[in-house]
Formats: structure tokens, C-alpha cells, sequence
């Protein structure tokens, strides 16, 4: 599902940012540090409730997946539940059942990610645990097999069984031409047939190590305190071989605007969505990221924005309309525009205003007011974000394992604050190509009325 | 049912022990009533700078009228969409300016609001909110437009088999019950949607005495009283509902929606238990141990853990105003649909003949103790949801507290005769996927 997955990158980074400076925050600084086997860590202290949000990030995910073994880390992740030899299968589901706690996991093309919320006293028991299967991971063929059949229901359930899912994938694999993001994070059903403990296991003993991940705890808890527990826990955990740089596949010079198209008899409304591969904020020249997060916001972010002013409000052509950018990526990743008719209105209405609004954009620029207002609404988010320990512990964790720093976090409010209309404008006219564009369309079958 | 507040006048606060540990007194629930006589709970909170305030008038797509469904849906869509003197384009760009975010949504039973704003920008904010709530203005153009949005909204799920499924399930689980009808309407029910129908919607439903309210964050008791009467002060005493009676649902029936998938969803209801009940919390705890969200469940255990026959089986007790039930689903492999369904079964029927193990019983005793805090309060917006939710259902501020004596007092007699009592009775069962057939 590509548009919920950029729509859901572009918001958890639109969510990216702490303490934006409107009022000096009565919160406890963030504090950090790196342990001697490698692990980083981070405390976001927030004290309004005894409750502890305590994950573990490993700096791996699906794009690198070895070719031809695609699902294996989301694989690997089913499997980290199945036990130790401390700890056998489900022990850490009863413990945290018991403690009235909440647990789970995810996998993404960049990271994979396990987490627990429990009340602050469980802190060091989650730690013995998520340290323990760091390395202590014990598997037998008979788990792995049950375990495989249940991410074939995952990927029939989120993927195989709606159209919108299908589509996003193969949206995807066209818009990569080499780089390992055209892959599905679950995996080919032909590949993922195929997984097995082999495969998993020299997964896990390559990239699962304490020098591969980083600890973010946010909640009720101070920073010396996790630092004791963390000694005493991951502190026990052997550094892991040095990794490699992560260097995936890169994309070459794209020169062809691309369309994919799903008809299907379960689709009552057509829609439409054009992609491009844009920089992130890892790799952009400065300002550039920055620049297209608000680009996208200004064209397509909400009510104030342009395709629903003028296409969903003023000409009524589009039922909806929005854009996305996925720049919290660790590689470069897409920016989209889409939309979806209103009544007697056609797909090439909607794609025809949507291109005359980026042909606008691109052409005359942007106001200073729509500038303004764009970044305020950013602020905004970040003071929101606070009010969830939850949230905060995903946009610093999610930022650190995708190669970011601390300083690019706390600096990232002022690079907003520093972005021109021309800025805006230039990256429009330098990314949004329509002659290299993909486009995806998920049409209606044409079927007898009843 | 009416909500008793006893103690109108008083500033009552409950200090809620959220986990197992005495000294922890963190979110505290206060009652508070405003010099005009509107009630809501206040939790004070200056960590973060900014207010939630959430809101429910009783009364949702239950009061659309006949061949008007889909209303109580629409008018949610228009409250941002102009108010007082303001049109929709002024609305919003004030909206917007004061750094404030104003929701609108509404489901069987309730028509609810909320707004998350900046504690700097507050006047401002409250004013745009009670203009929404007090003076909306029902502009032809807006209501046209977004009229046109929930059309197109309907025509994009027309054909999925799902929202055959949904209608069909509706129907026949509450037969002629307000229930049964679409609560989203159907493109003829919103065409003939009016804006005087609006208003008298909003006349009906926005009155003082079905009206719920919770304010989480930075501001203290007397401001927020301040708040309530400026907000809701001006809205009628009494509000005009129609009478709802209780549903009886039609169970024991086998329902298959045939279509192509990969996967066969199977869904299944069982009678479930009023809230009010003093065996509700019985009948919680076996739920959860039947089919809870955790991997540990008996329904998990068996159909996921054991077989990989899904990826996910749940059971929830499904509690509106009108109507109680327990309800199981699943998406399973379609080849494998029947195999599922019968293990589906077993659990059923063992926990139905013998209840859950001690252990079992101890352990989500414990799980449903502890998370409480965790699931509910662990933000401004989910303490005001929570604090709506607890209003809606006629519970007072010291359920919070009771809440865990009263899980802590449930005997094995009581789950197992909360088992027999629920699953001993044939439940209404739909697949929809491939070939499915109802079994018999």
C-alpha cells in the first residue's frame, strides 16, 4: 500500500521533531550516549505518567533483504518472538500480559523495531528480555514452519486481498528501477513460500548487534536510572563484527515516464497517483528536504492546501486530493500527488488540474502567506507530539536508525524556519518532472448495472 | 439511561493509582460545574502546552430521519465548514491561524466533537469552537460539496464485497431495529438531505442535558468552568430525541457472501452483556481469555500459534446504547476456511462446557488491571476520550478507581457462568470469500 506507507512516513516525520522553542517546555532534557558495545541510546524523560515506552531499533530492514530472500527480516521479526534458551516461546507475552503491558513489533524498508509500554518498575525485566534475544535467539523447524504460514495470512490479509494493495506494489516495484524499495517489505509471495530457518538465522547473526541498534526509552524514568539497567542488561551483550557500510543498489538516471494500471471489479471510484524519486534528508543538498516536506504540505496537506482549495473546493473536479513525501527514508524515496474524481468528473479531469496546479506552482511560485502557514502547522505538530510518549519514542528512534543525528533533530525546526518561497518553488520545478514521472491508476471494471 | 451527578456543586476529585504501585497518584479527575450548571471532568496538566477538550451529545445516526440516512454523518462534515458571521473559507483560515485542530465525528449513538489546541491561543481557539457548536451556518455550498465527498465515498466501496457483507450482516443481526439502517446513507438518503433538516438536527441533538465533556491539559478548574458556559451555556436545556428502543438480536443464523478473495473472513455473534450488568465484568474476562489482543489467547493459541491459519482471530464484547454482543473474527486462508471455522468452534464450545483454567482467569485479571492506564490515560486525548466514553455509559468519575476491585472480585463461578451463559447459544455466522457455504 504505497499511499498509506508514504502517507504514514511523511506524517510520523511531519511528527519528527521535539520542543519546538513557543514556550520554554517544563519537560527534562533528552539525554544520550553511546555504551562500549555500540549500542546507542537515548532517554526522553516525560514524567506526567508512570508509564514507560521501552524499544529496541535494529539499523536493518527490508531493503536489505539479500536478493531473491525478500520478506526474510520481516520474517526474522515474527520470528524473535518464539523464544531463547532463558526464555522460552510466549514467556515474554505472559510477562507482559501480567504486568498489564503492551507489546509488539515492525518491520520497515529501513528498520526493524520491538517495543514495549510497561510501568517503569518492568523496565529492567524488558531489557533482560529484548538484551537476551539480541543474540540468544533459539529456533526449531517446526515454529518456523507455522510462523511462515502465518505471514502468508499477514500478506493475503494486507496485501493479496484488496485491489488498493495490490497496486500500491507494483507502484512501487515500477517506480525503483534498481534499488532494493520496489521490493514489498513482506515479501513476494513466490519468495516468501520459500523462507526458512537457514535464511533467518544468518540474517539475524549478521545485522542483530548491540553496535547495530539503538535503545530509546521515553516515559516516566530518569537517565541514570537506564543507564544502570542498560549496563546491566545490554551491557552483557558482545559488540557485534563491524557492518559494512550500508550501501544498497542505487537508482540510476530515470528517463521515462512509467503507468501502472489495476481494473478490478471491487473498485466503485477511480483514483490516480504520480510518483517521483526525490533526495531525503539524509542525502539532500541543505534546504532541499526541508523545501519538499512544505511543497508537499502547500500542494496537498489538508484543507488550506492547493489541491483542495482549487480542485476539491472551487471547481469541484476531484472528490479528494493530497500529495506525500517520504524524506525520513534512509535512501531516496518518492514524493506523490493524488487524487480521486467527484461525480461526473473523469480520472483525466482530476490529473489534468492536478497538473495544472504543479504547472502553476512551478511557474509562478508560492505566496509568502502560504509559506508561513505551512511551517506554523509543523510547529504546531511537534508541540502535539509531545503529548505522546509513544510518538516521541518513534520519531527519535526512527531518526537515529535511518542514519540521522540528534543535532539534525533539535536543528530541524530553525531549517524550517529558514525555507524560502523560492526554495519551495525551485525544487517543484527541479523534481516534479512530468516526463519522468510513474503514475499509478486504479480503475473500475466495467461491469452490467443491476 | 440519564446521568445522576450527585455532586453538582461540589469539586470532587478522584485520584486515579494507575498501576499496581500506591505511590504513584498521577491523573486526577476532577468534577467540575460550571455557574451556568454544565458539568464535565477536568484533568489538569501543564507538562505539555495544550488543552484537549472532548465533547458527546447523545443522539447520533439513530435520529436521522426515515429515507434520511447518512445525515448525522454530513452535519459532522460541517462544522468547519462556516459559522456565525464567518464563511467556510474565513472559518477555516481562522482555524488554521489560531494553531488549533477541531474534529467532528458521530456513530450510532452519539454526535461527538474535539479540539486539540495551543494554551497560548486559547481564547481564540474556544471562540471558533463555540461558534461551530453554537452558530453553524449550513451554507448551501459546503453542504453540496461535502454531500458530494460522502457520495463519492459511497461509490468507491459500492462494489466491495465487504460493504455487501456489512449491509447484509446489519440486517440481519438487528432486523427493523434503527440499527439495521446504513448508517453512512446511500446516495438517494443524502440527496434528499436539506440544510433546514440540518438545522433541525442540530436543534434536536445539541442540548445540555445528554451532553458529556472532558478537558485534559493546561488549564485550571475555574477557566475551564469559564469555558464550559461560553461553549455550551447558550444551547437548550432539553434536547429532542427520538426514542430508541432496545434491540433484540436475531441470532443463530448462518450468512455467506460468495466472492473470489484469497481469503475467507469469517465473522460471528453471540449475545453479549449489558454494561450495567453486575456480570459484565465476568463476562470481560472471559472474552478477553477467549479471544483478547494477545497472542496468548485461546483463540490465537489455536488458530494462529499452533495451525498459522491466520494472521490474527479476535473476540470483542461489542457494547452500544441499544444493543450488547460478543463478536468473534478472523481472515483465514480460503482453502483452509472450513478447517478454521471448526477449531473456531471447539474453543468456543470447551470455554461455553468448562470456562478458563485459574491460571488463565489470574493472569487476565492481572493484564486487564494493569493496562487500563496504559490503553486509556496515556495521553490528553485519550484521557478526554476516556472520560467521554465513561459519561456515555453512565459510570461515574470513581469507576476508575473501583474498576479494579470490581475485576478483582469476579469468582471462576462467574466467568463460567458467563461462558455457558454467552456461548452457549448458537451465534449468527457469516463467511465471506470464495465458495463460501454456511454450515450447518
Amino acid at each position: 500500500m504505497i499511499f498509506r506507507d508514504l502517507l504514514a512516513l511523511t506524517l510520523s516525520f511531519v511528527l519528527a521533531m521535539p520542543t519546538l522553542a513557543q514556550e520554554p517546555p517544563p519537560q527534562t532534557e533528552i539525554a544520550s550516549w553511546t555504551m562500549d558495545n555500540g549500542l546507542e541510546v537515548v532517554v526522553i524523560p516525560d514524567r506526567r505518567a508512570p508509564i514507560v515506552t521501552h524499544m529496541v531499533w535494529y539499523k536493518v530492514g527490508s531493503a536489505d533483504d539479500l536478493p531473491g530472500k525478500s520478506g526474510n527480516a520481516h520474517f526474522l521479526e515474527h520470528l524473535m518472538f518464539k523464544g531463547t534458551a532463558k526464555h522460552p516461546a510466549s514467556e515474554l507475552d505472559r510477562v507482559v500480559n501480567e504486568l498489564g503491558g503492551n507489546h509488539n513489533a515492525f518491520t520497515t524498508s529501513d528498520v526493524t523495531a520491538y517495543m514495549q509500554t510497561i510501568p517503569p518498575e518492568a523496565l529492567g525485566t524488558m531489557m533482560d528480555f529484548e538484551a537476551d534475544r539480541m543474540i540468544g535467539l533459539v529456533l526449531t523447524p517446526e515454529i518456523v514452519g507455522a510462523e511462515r504460514d502465518v505471514v502468508i495470512e499477514e500478506r493475503r490479509q494486507r496485501t493479496d486481498n484488496n485491489p488498493q494493495g495490490l497496486l500500491g506494489e507494483e507502484l512501487t516495484a515500477t517506480l525503483y528501477q534498481n534499488h532494493p524499495y520496489g521490493i514489498p517489505t513482506i515479501g513476494w509471495m513466490h519468495e516468501v513460500e520459500q523462507l526458512n530457518w537457514e535464511d533467518a538465522m544468518a540474517f539475524y547473526k549478521r545485522f542483530y548487534a548491540p553496535n547495530n541498534a539503538v535503545l530509546v526509552v521515553a516515559g516516566d524514568v530518569d537517565p541514570e536510572t537506564v543507564r544502570t539497567l542498560a549496563e546491566a542488561s545490554y551491557g552483557r551483550v558482545p559488540r557485534g563484527a563491524d557492518l559494512p557500510p550500508r550501501i544498497r543498489p542505487s537508482e540510476p538516471k530515470q528517463d521515462t515516464a512509467r503507468t501502472v494500471t489495476l481494473t478490478d471489479q471491487r473498485v466503485g471510484l477511480p483514483s490516480f497517483s504520480r510518483n517521483w524519486i526525490v533526495p531525503n534528508y539524509r542525502t539532500a543538498e541543505p534546504g532541499e528536504a526541508e523545501a519538499l516536506d512544505l511543497l508537499s504540505e502547500i500542494l496537498g496537506g489538508g484543507t488550506r492546501s492547493r489541491f483542495y482549495q482549487e480542485i476539491v473546493v472551487k471547481t469541484g473536479i476531484a472528490a479528494g486530493a493530497g500529495a506525500g513525501y517520504a524524506g525520513g527514508a534512509y535512501d531516496p524515496s518518492a514524493f506523490t500527488v493524488y487524487g480521486a474524481p467527484q461525480g461526473e468528473h473523469t480520472i483525466a479531469d482530476v490529473e489534468a488540474a492536478v497538473d495544472r496546479e504543479l504547472e502553476r506552482l512551478i511557474r509562478d511560485g508560492i505566496t509568502e502567506r502560504e509559506l508561513e502557514s505551512a511551517k506554523m502547522r509543523f510547529v504546531r505538530s511537534l508541540i502535539f507530539a509531545r503529548d505522546q510518549q509513544a510518538s516521541m519514542a518513534n520519531i527519535y528512534g526512527s531518526m537515529l536508525a535511518t542514519g540521522r543525528t540528534l543535532q539534525d533533530i533539535e536543528e530541524w525546526p530553525d531549517r524550517i524556519r529558514a525555507v524560502t518561497p523560492e526554495q519551495v518553488q525551485a525544487v517543484a520545478a527541479k523534481y516534479l518532472d512530468p516526463s519522468i514521472a510513474v503514475t499509478s491508476y486504479l480503475l473500475p471494471a466495467e461491469q452490467e448495472e443491476e | 439511561m440519564t446521568i445522576v451527578r450527585a455532586f453538582r456543586s461540589l469539586l470532587v476529585t478522584f485520584a486515579v493509582l494507575l498501576g499496581t504501585a500506591p505511590a504513584f497518584a498521577v491523573v486526577e479527575f476532577q468534577e467540575i460545574t460550571s455557574p451556568g450548571g454544565v458539568d464535565a471532568w477536568l484533568v489538569e496538566d501543564y507538562s505539555v502546552p495544550i488543552i484537549t477538550i472532548r465533547f458527546a451529545f447523545e443522539g447520533g445516526a439513530t435520529q436521522d430521519p426515515i429515507g434520511k440516512e447518512g445525515l448525522s454523518d454530513l452535519i459532522t462534515a460541517l462544522f468547519d465548514e462556516g459559522a456565525g458571521d464567518l464563511d467556510s473559507e474565513a472559518f477555516q483560515i481562522r482555524l488554521d491561524d489560531a494553531g488549533a485542530e477541531m474534529a467532528f465525528a458521530s456513530d450510532l449513538d452519539a454526535v461527538y466533537g474535539s479540539m486539540r489546541l495551543l494554551a497560548d491561543q486559547r481564547d481564540e481557539a474556544l471562540g471558533l469552537l463555540k461558534l461551530a457548536i453554537q452558530q453553524p451556518r449550513f451554507d448551501q455550498n459546503p453542504i453540496d460539496r461535502m454531500r458530494a465527498q460522502l457520495v463519492s465515498g459511497l461509490r468507491a466501496a459500492a462494489r466491495n464485497p465487504q460493504t455487501a457483507a456489512q449491509k447484509m450482516w446489519a440486517q440481519a443481526i438487528y432486523g427493523d431495529h434503527p440499527y439495521a439502517r446504513p448508517r453512512e446513507g446511500t446516495p438517494e438518503s443524502l440527496a434528499a438531505v436539506t440544510a433546514e433538516d440540518l438545522r433541525a438536527f442540530h436543534r434536536a441533538v445539541f442540548a445540555r442535558e445528554r451532553l458529556h465533556v472532558g478537558i485534559v491539559g493546561a488549564i485550571n478548574a475555574e477557566d475551564a468552568e469559564r469555558a464550559l458556559d461560553d461553549l455550551f451555556g447558550a444551547l437548550p436545556e432539553k434536547p429532542d430525541l427520538q426514542p430508541v428502543p432496545d434491540a433484540a438480536l436475531n441470532l443463530g443464523q448462518d450468512l455467506a457472501v460468495e466472492y473470489p478473495l484469497p481469503q475467507t473472513s469469517i465473522y460471528m455473534a453471540f449475545p453479549g452483556m449489558e454494561r450495567t450488568d453486575p456480570q459484565f465484568f465476568a463476562a470481560y474476562l472471559m472474552t478477553h481469555i477467549l479471544g483478547g489482543d494477545s497472542l496468548l489467547s485461546r483463540l490465537n493459541q489455536e488458530v494462529r500459534e499452533k495451525r498459522g491459519l491466520s494472521y490474527g482471530v479476535g473476540a470483542n464484547l461489542l457494547n452500544l446504547k441499544h444493543a450488547d454482543a460478543l463478536v468473534i473474527g478472523t481472515s483465514t486462508n480460503a482453502e483452509r476456511a472450513g478447517e478454521t471455522l471448526g477449531v473456531i468452534k471447539d474453543v468456543v464450545a470447551r470455554m461455553a462446557a468448562e470456562g478458563p483454567t485459574p491460571e488463565e482467569l489470574a493472569l487476565a485479571k492481572k493484564y486487564l488491571i494493569g493496562s487500563y492506564a496504559l490503553n486509556e490515560l496515556s495521553s490528553s486525548s485519550a484521557i478526554a476520550n476516556t472520560i467521554v466514553g465513561l459519561q456515555l455509559r453512565g459510570l461515574g468519575a470513581d469507576y476508575i478507581n473501583e474498576r479494579s476491585a470490581m475485576l478483582q472480585a469476579v469468582e471462576m463461578e462467574d466467568v463460567r457462568a458467563a461462558a455457558a451463559q454467552l456461548l452457549g447459544t448458537k451465534p449468527t455466522t457469516m463467511l465471506l470469500g470464495p465458495k463460501a457455504e454456511p454450515t450447518p
